[in-house]
């Protein structure tokens, strides 16, 4: 058992958000989704208070060793959330994290307080750094106002409340360090680094709908890992550490580097199960079994 | 009928070159049958390595036949990802997830199915076919290519009407002419199409000024193919989107404004 921010999980690989639809997984695969849930924590995707359409399409792109996503956020908004999907996500055997996004102060207090009256889940991640919404971007790039933020947000709530940090700022570090002195009880990261695709037809316009995405999969696995390791070496709270992890090599990477969890995003679209077989290398993976080189 | 949860692998029993489309038959002895019109996100062993370090992400395919376990799939080599699937040969590991989606459903009693294909999107017809005959449904399937190259894969359907866009197999011009012809002589029947985006808008066009029940199969870049990455959304006429991957690929043209361009 891993013991994170009160909770007590099965194993240390949880999903990111916005990668893993519970609801429909259950749709496409039955109730074996349930009976062998691939992850020790179940992260909501981004619940805004309004409901979202999302970006125009195309909304996705791939890369070498990876892909650019730019979804924004759709979701069915709180109430929508909380009446349609949340009976739904408590009768996942796991405990139930809720991420939230606003765009002001109010809009996230109102958010963080209704999430906080639900017995049902366990703990709050808070999206400050999605690259697809430009208020999210600048609330989480920046020490000052990510700060200030948590201070206000940290008394409406007892539950575990963890801030989910941009990759796109100059010092995430300093951003985490910012969470914690607020009085945040973890930080998760990376999330998608912004990028951008070009049409394929060679007119220079922009593939994307939105214009620009985020950048996920192997091909930031090697910053995710410089990230956990800069903040893990600033912080004292647990870190939930991401970024192109698809087999439990790259999860025990990521421990090393200072993270408490782990979670896998893009990887589950190859396959969704993988969090399973993630759990299980991790487990028979040991701390300092050595990898070639060459 | 759900999907097993999980990526697994199906051993490619055969791959057979049908004018410029590839035939991959792949062994999936424990899987689930699918209904036609459902698709499976498809892999192969090894990502990366072809053009610009692509493909990373699986390729979403209707499956064309099942035969005794054995699933069909029909490829054309345009890009990365196909590339890769349409070289597969006998003895390599094709993984899978799936069946996924929702397929065609039959026409109202009494009422003839019109299958109309565009190119790749001839495979779907193939299994919607095999179930139609099996069921004695009446139906009548009409099919698209560039030339009497492609046109050979008129081959895996029974008794199908073939237009090219030069002439040189069957009626010259769109497939949509011969669904013209067809509804004229049957107004009331139900029509089932999948083909390029071009194609489907006038097969919806059609259908919608007509007022012909029309259900199409879309395609749509998807990751995820099980509806967690809301990449493959398609704009309802309703307002918001549809994903493609969970409420489709098969969609009522009546649902949308239009059929995207990509």
């Amino acid at each position: 058992m891993i013991a994170f921010c009160g909770l007590e999980l099965e194993h240390p690989v949880i999903n990111g958000s916005g990668t893993f639809d519970a609801i429909a997984a259950r749709r496409a695969f039955g109730d074996v989704v349930i009976t062998a849930f691939p992850f020790s924590a179940y992260v909501s995707k981004t619940i805004t208070r309004e409901p979202r359409d999302g970006n125009p399409p195309p909304r996705l792109y791939e890369t070498p060793s990876g892909m650019i996503n730019s979804i924004g956020l759709p979701n069915k908004g709180l109430t929508g959330y909380l009446e349609d999907d949340l009976p739904a996500l408590a009768e996942l055997p796991v405990p139930l994290i809720t991420n939230v996004m606003g765009s002001t102060v109010q809009d996230v207090a109102a958010l963080v307080e209704a999430v906080d009256a639900q017995p049902a889940i366990a703990a709050i991640e808070l999206n400050v750094s999605c690259p697809n919404v430009s208020t999210g971007l600048d609330l989480g790039a920046d020490p000052v106002e990510l700060g200030r933020l948590v201070q206000e947000i940290r008394p409406l709530t007892a539950k575990p409340l963890i801030v989910k940090l941009t990759p796109n700022t100059a010092d995430v570090a300093a951003v985490a360090l910012a969470a914690e002195a607020a009085g945040a009880d973890a930080v998760s990261l990376i999330n998608t680094l912004r990028a951008m695709a070009l049409h394929p037809d060679g007119t220079g316009e922009a593939w994307l709908g939105a214009g620009k995405g985020g950048l996920s999969g192997p091909a930031i696995r090697s910053v995710a890992l410089a990230q956990v390791a800069a903040v893990a070496a600033r912080v004292t709270i647990p870190i939930i550490g991401m970024g192109g992890v698809q087999n439990g090599g790259h999860a025990r990477a990521l421990l090393q580097a200072g993270a408490t969890l782990v979670a896998v995003g893009t990887e589950s679209f190859r396959d969704p199960a993988v969090g399973a077989r993630i759990a299980r290398e991790l487990h028979d993976f040991p701390a300092n079994s050595a990898q070639s080189a060459l | 009928m759900t999907a097993p949860f999980g990526r697994r692998n199906a051993e490619v029993v055969a791959c057979e070159q049908v004018g410029g489309y590839v035939v991959v038959q792949a062994g999936d002895p424990g899987g689930p049958a699918p209904a036609a019109g459902q698709f499976y996100m498809l892999s192969t062993e090894r990502w990366g390595g072809e053009a610009d370090g692509r493909p990373f992400l699986p390729r979403a395919f209707s499956v064309a036949r099942v035969t005794n376990g054995v699933l069909h799939f029909l490829f054309e080599a345009v890009g990365p990802g196909t590339h890769r699937l349409a070289r597969l040969r006998p003895g390599e590991q094709l993984g899978l997830v799936g069946p996924l989606g929702v397929g065609f459903s039959a026409p109202a009693h009494g009422r003839r199915a019109l299958l109309v294909g565009g190119g790749i999107g001839v495979a779907p017809m193939m299994i919607w076919q095999d179930e139609l005959l099996a069921q004695g449904v009446a139906h009548k399937v009409l099919l698209g290519f560039r030339d009497s190259a492609f046109a050979l894969a008129a081959d895996l359907l029974t008794n199908p009407a073939v237009a090219t866009d030069d002439g040189s197999a069957g009626h010259q011009g769109f497939v949509t002419d011969l669904l013209r012809a067809e509804l004229a002589a049957d107004p009331f029947a139900t029509i089932c199409a999948c083909g390029p985006p071009g194609m489907l808008e006038a097969v919806r066009q059609l259908g919608v000024e007509r007022g012909t029940p029309t259900q199409l199969a879309l395609e749509s870049g998807m990751a995820c193919g099980f509806g967690a990455c809301f990449g493959c959304v398609v704009p309802l006429k309703a307002g918001g989107y549809a994903r493609v991957c969970l409420d489709g690929p098969v969609l009522d043209a009546e649902l949308l404004l239009q059929v995207p361009a990509h």
